[in-house]
């Protein structure tokens, strides 16, 4: 009886040993952490509960029928983060490269789909050569049997990505179906085609690095919403986004004991916007000064930086922010930002985060770039994102809140709850100047009259109180308090309910 | 007593005047520029008067504008503070013509004391005593050696009319002298339109020490012990003590009575300080007197107990002086440091911008004591100082003055700006500093490459990391209190950490002993943290360790701190004994390179340009501005360089990514 049982750990071992020491000993020489290690950074201490260690390929082909691992290159199964359940696999290159195989693929369909009915969030760890090719079409299936699970799986629980090294081909659209994608910098990258394809048919001399690094993701493409130093930053990191994210779309966002005072007065707001209006100020001041203990979780910190998104706590409660930043082409909306802070907007209402909505907006970028290639229906997807959403909303006017613009960040008029503004709100069709040059066009050659109008016009304008006369805005509220103000908000918001008319899925202008 | 003071300054110093006439009873007028319409000063003040735009060309030093806020406001008198009029002669004048009270010296004791010539002779009529030097007028280069020669070598070249460092010259040798004073000559005429120069005597391990004086209208003159100053960099003084550490008695005595001697001579009455250089054998030389109040009083005033503005104030007034030299006793040791809003990790870059974090220590009575102009959430302003608090002080041995003031260093939030604090405490904790060894080459000859921050020994990095793992373990233990954890599995923080710094691993053991106190120990050895006054989200973290208070700055990183500590900053890791044992495993990167490039990174119009090839850049440093969604956008060095061609000019309108300037 004895033997029997020691079997078991015989055989466990060598699963555990994976594609044995020396691929593991060249995975750390690559500066990279094996699948098991991942988990172990990933997950709680001795949580992880492993499925399908001794899943094994079925190919034949090619030899392959010598070249059989248990586990089959991807390890399985769910643990806890902070006590909480997630499901999660890893790849594991010393396998075969990690190459996905039908039972490779199967091994994750099982823990996807218990997922869904169980109510927790997925992560994948990617590591990954691409489609295991001695097995052709039963590899492509397989991917495309993971492609289903993520779309279904989309909104239900969340879904987290780590590329923690090659993701290539069609790897890669798994991935970009889930809710994030982090990355390790200089160990990680993802592209469609990789640098040889692209040589031959456009003739392009590029890295893979330059080609699908983490920069070029989190700046360039925005296809990955963070990168860090090393493995075990990413999935520190990973941990703590876990911790601000509810398991799935039946449970409420997660609640953790706050050492923050939900009336904490900060003074220095009442500064923070300049004298000049065409001075830019740091938006993210706001935000880190709003937030419990300053924490603020950035998603896609380095893509369209003229928007800001990512989580705060509120008295220990998850909100998404969203917030135009000054510093950057002065906070206006364009392409990159309405789609950015459109997806942001929805992730948060599928999983039943509150909004809250910083406002300095000058309005959409002009120019031939944006317009041809479609600002009109980029910037609809941020105001249909907004639209739709039936979380809890609150908006803060900082400053600027012109035109269109104005309209689409999370305006009354969109069913935002609460709606505040700082009495340095300006809150009209457009800034002063050009507003009277368009009203008063034959006086333009009258300067003293045109300064006299731009005068009046600001005067009129340039204050949030026609707004807040017309009830547009629920109440002016002094920068030092909004903190306290919007914590308010939100605590009387958190029985909110509001449907939304019956609908097969909407058609949101992608 | 007068009814109502002007005050003609900013900053720390208006603030610091409207102190005293407040508790004086007075009421106080300030006045400000556009730039400092916010300003602490014009809070504090019982009326404010705006006075124009913000240079100071254009409002504070324009005398007709001070002049008009006077008759607007009624002020009866008027402080000007040190900088800007207080010490021009002219504006005396106005105000004197105007019946208006000067709080300072007459108009002749500022004339005599502006011109250095004049100043030294008069000093040496007054018997007080001065480099040997020649202070007639030199013909030529030959000249010049001839003279240094007859000095003694090592010379000193000076322009007459100089300051700050500007022409000025050491020569050893003949050959240098005729240089120097060729040079010398050019620049001062350049400079300050004065080619008069003169050569002295060049003084080895120089330190600068100042004499108090304060004189009243009736012929009264005292003075109040000494000031030392000799941390200064480039002619900046940084750091100043009172008393010296290097005085005997009997030289101070010698020092003050001739200080007096030389203020009686002027027929001062005020608040005056009369600069010596004192070499190693401790003779001394008069250098200059100031008329004015001093930076650095409140040094004086903390081991006089004489709050020197109100005497200046009295005696302004017509007063008799109250203390005779008899009165005055030096209690104690006071030090003050000079916070600046220039980086030290950047060469001392000055730094301007808004202030999104600034909280000083608690100010204690005689023995912690700072002197501000500026608020959280407010502005550093580049049209004035970039000096934005005097932190001071006190203790009953020199000892106790640098410790109390090591502690209210670390106690000081600043951020949103460069600024010198850490290189304040590395100071304080120098040992050549501490043994008083010092002169004014010390900055110069200890921070020879700049400053990169201060070590931290062995013993004080375990104390940095015994708080980090109980700081962590409480953070942890929070974490784990999410809600939705699995019933009954709920994650439970162990007490077993490692902390890493620097590739160096060390394990530890952390014990909750109840009400924020933690046990950390280290193999055997244990020490007791008492986190009562820290709560996460603080970055203050003013732990006690072992009984011993440790205030420490710290901002959160993936799984541990960056932690800030009597100058040294370092980034302390607390991982689980798993997780730091494949953490040791990670490469080391290092800082990414940068390019060479600086790229338009948005489009827009360059507005200006504010370096030239073949300028030498330091990080962070402004190269150009670029105008963009009518917003200006500043661009600053990402690393110290030398810009080797500039591609585009003020006026051109550019593209995204279009290269500005390269470098070499």
């Amino acid at each position: 009886m004895r033997d029997i049982l020691d079997q078991l750990e015989q055989r466990r071992a060598q699963a555990r040993l994976g594609g044995g020491q020396a691929r593991i000993d060249r995975q750390h020489k690559n500066g990279k952490l094996t699948a098991r290690e991942r988990l172990d950074v990933l997950l709680d201490p001795d949580s992880f509960e492993e499925y399908d260690m001794f899943v094994a390929h079925r190919a034949v082909d090619f030899g392959m029928e010598k070249q059989k691992y248990p586990g089959d290159g991807v390890i399985t199964g769910w643990g806890t983060i902070n006590g909480r359940q997630v499901y999660v696999f890893s790849q594991d290159f010393t396998v075969l490269g990690g190459s996905l195989s039908e039972t490779h693929a199967q091994k994750i369909c099982k823990i996807m789909d218990m997922a869904m009915q169980n109510g927790a969030p997925v992560i994948g760890l990617n590591d990954s050569g691409g489609a295991r090719i001695q097995e052709g079409v039963a590899s492509l299936a397989g991917y495309a049997e993971v492609f289903q699970r993520n779309i279904e799986a989309s909104g239900v629980i969340p879904q987290i990505s780590v590329i923690m090294g090659p993701c290539a081909g069609g790897a890669v659209y798994s991935p970009a179906m889930t809710d994030f994608i982090f990355m390790v910098r200089d160990s990680s990258y993802m592209f469609v085609t990789g640098p040889d394809v692209v040589k031959t048919v456009t003739n392009e001399t590029v890295t893979a690095e330059e080609l699908g690094g983490a920069s070029t993701h989190t700046a360039k493409s925005s296809v990955a919403d963070a990168a860090y130093e090393n493995d075990v930053e990413t999935l520190a990191e990973v941990r703590r986004l876990v911790d601000l994210l509810p398991l799935s779309n039946r449970e409420k966002p997660p609640v953790r004991p706050s050492f923050d005072d939900a009336n904490r007065i900060d003074d220095s707001l009442d500064t923070l916007i300049p004298d000049n209006a065409n001075t830019p100020y740091d938006m993210k001041e706001l935000i880190t000064k709003l937030a419990d203990e300053g924490d603020f979780f950035e998603i896609q910190e380095a893509y369209a930086k003229n928007i800001l998104t990512g989580f705060i706590r509120l008295e220990g409660r998850t909100v998404g922010v969203v917030a135009n930043q000054p510093l950057v082409l002065a906070g206006c909306l364009d392409i990159a930002a309405s789609r950015k802070a459109a997806r942001f907007v929805r992730f948060c209402d599928c999983f039943g985060i509150p909004l809250l909505t910083l406002v300095d907006v000058p309005g959409f970028l002009p120019g031939t770039s944006q317009e041809w290639n479609g600002v009109i229906k980029h910037g609809a997807k941020l105001l249909f994102a907004y639209g739709e959403a039936t979380v809890p909303k609150v908006t803060v006017i900082t400053r600027k809140a012109y035109g269109g613009a104005y309209d689409v960040m999370a305006s009354k008029h969109i069913k935002a709850d609460v709606n505040y503004a700082w009495p340095t709100a300006e809150i009209a069709v457009m800034g002063a100047k050009g507003a009277v040059e368009i009203i008063y066009r034959n006086e333009l050659g009258d300067p003293d009259k045109i300064a006299e109008r731009t005068a009046d016009y600001e005067e009129a304008f340039a204050n949030p109180f026609k707004a807040a006369e017309k009830g547009f805005i629920d109440e002016v509220i002094l920068p030092h308090s909004t903190r306290r103000r919007v914590s308010r908000a939100f605590a009387s918001l958190r029985n909110k309910k509001q449907a939304l008319p019956w609908k097969k899925h909407d058609n949101i202008p992608l | 007593m007068f009814k109502k003071i002007l005050i003609a300054n900013r900053g720390e110093i208006a603030c610091r005047v409207i102190k005293t006439a407040r508790k004086m009873g007075i009421a106080t007028v300030a006045v400000y520029s556009d730039a400092d319409r916010d300003a602490l000063h014009v809070q504090m003040a019982d009326e404010a008067v705006h006075i124009g735009p913000p240079p100071a060309n254009q409002s504070y030093i324009v005398i007709d504008k001070i002049m008009d806020a006077i008759k607007q406001t009624g002020a009866e008198a008027v402080h000007p503070g040190y900088g800007f009029l207080s010490e021009r002669a002219e504006f005396a004048e106005a105000l004197s013509a105007a019946g208006v009270a000067f709080i300072g010296p007459p108009v002749g004791a500022i004339e005599a004391m502006g011109d250095k010539i004049t100043s030294k002779k008069l000093a040496a009529e007054a018997g007080v005593s001065t480099v040997p030097g020649y202070m007639g007028l030199i013909d030529d280069a030959d000249h010049a050696a001839e003279i240094a020669a007859q000095v003694g070598y090592p010379v000193m070249i000076k322009a007459s009319a100089g300051g700050g460092g500007k022409g000025m010259r050491i020569a050893w040798n003949d050959d240098e002298a005729r240089e120097g004073f060729a040079l010398s000559k050019s620049e001062a005429a350049n400079s300050f339109g004065d080619d008069r120069i003169f050569i002295e005597k060049f003084v080895t391990q120089p330190r600068h020490i100042e004499i108090q004086v304060l004189g009243d209208k009736h012929g009264n003159c005292i003075y109040l012990g000494e000031r030392e100053c000799s941390i200064q960099r480039r002619n900046q003084k940084v750091i100043e003590e009172a008393p010296s550490p290097f005085l005997d008695e009997a030289t101070r005595k010698a020092m003050g009575e001739q200080s007096v001697a030389l203020a009686q001579a002027v027929d001062y009455c005020s608040a005056g300080t009369v600069e010596f250089i004192v070499d190693g054998d401790r003779n001394f030389y008069f250098l200059e007197m100031n008329t004015r109040l001093q930076v650095e009083h409140p040094v004086t005033e903390l081991i006089t107990g004489v709050d020197l503005v109100e005497q200046m104030i009295r005696v302004a007034y017509g007063e008799h002086l109250a203390i005779k030299q008899d009165d005055v006793k030096l209690d104690g040791w006071a030090m003050e440091s000079r916070l600046y809003a220039e980086d030290p990790f950047r060469n001392f870059l000055p730094s301007i911008g808004r202030l999104t974090r600034y909280r000083p220590p608690v100010e204690i009575e005689r023995r912690v004591r700072n002197d501000t102009g500026v608020y959280e959430g407010g502005e550093i302003s580049r049209f004035y100082d970039p000096m934005i608090a005097k932190l001071c002080s006190w203790g009953p041995t020199r000892a106790d003055a640098i410790e109390e003031m090591r502690g209210a260093l670390d106690r000081f939030e600043v951020d949103g700006i460069g600024h010198n604090l850490p290189f304040l405490s590395a100071v304080m904790d120098h040992p050549r500093f501490v043994s008083g060894n010092i002169t004014t080459a010390f900055i110069e000859e200890e921070y020879p490459d700049g400053f990169e921050g201060a070590a931290l020994s062995d013993a004080d990095a375990t104390r940095l990391f015994a708080v980090a793992a109980a700081c962590q373990l409480v953070r942890q233990r929070r974490g784990a209190q999410v809600s939705g954890a699995m019933e009954g599995r709920e994650f439970k923080p162990g007490a077993d950490w490692v902390v890493q710094m620097n590739g160096d691993s060390h394990a530890v053991r952390v014990t909750d002993a109840g009400d924020w106190l933690f046990d950390v120990a280290f193999g055997d050895t244990v020490l007791k943290i008492d986190l009562t006054k820290w709560r996460p989200g603080n970055v203050m973290i003013d732990a006690v360790v072992d009984g011993v208070a440790m205030p420490l700055k710290a901002s959160r990183i993936t799984d541990g701190y960056k932690m800030a500590w009597r100058g040294a900053a370092r980034k302390v890791f607390v991982r689980s004994p798993r997780v730091a044992e494949l953490a040791a495993l990670m490469p080391e990167k290092l800082p990414p390179d940068t390019s060479k490039l600086l790229l338009c990174p948005m489009p827009g119009l360059v507005m200006s340009i504010a370096v030239e090839e073949g300028d030498e850049v330091q990080e962070g440093q402004a190269l150009c501005t670029v105008e963009a969604m009518k917003m200006e956008n500043v661009l600053r060095a990402e690393r110290k360089g030398i810009v080797s061609s500039i591609k585009a000019a003020a006026g051109d309108s550019l593209a995204v990514d279009a290269v500005i300037m390269e470098f070499e």
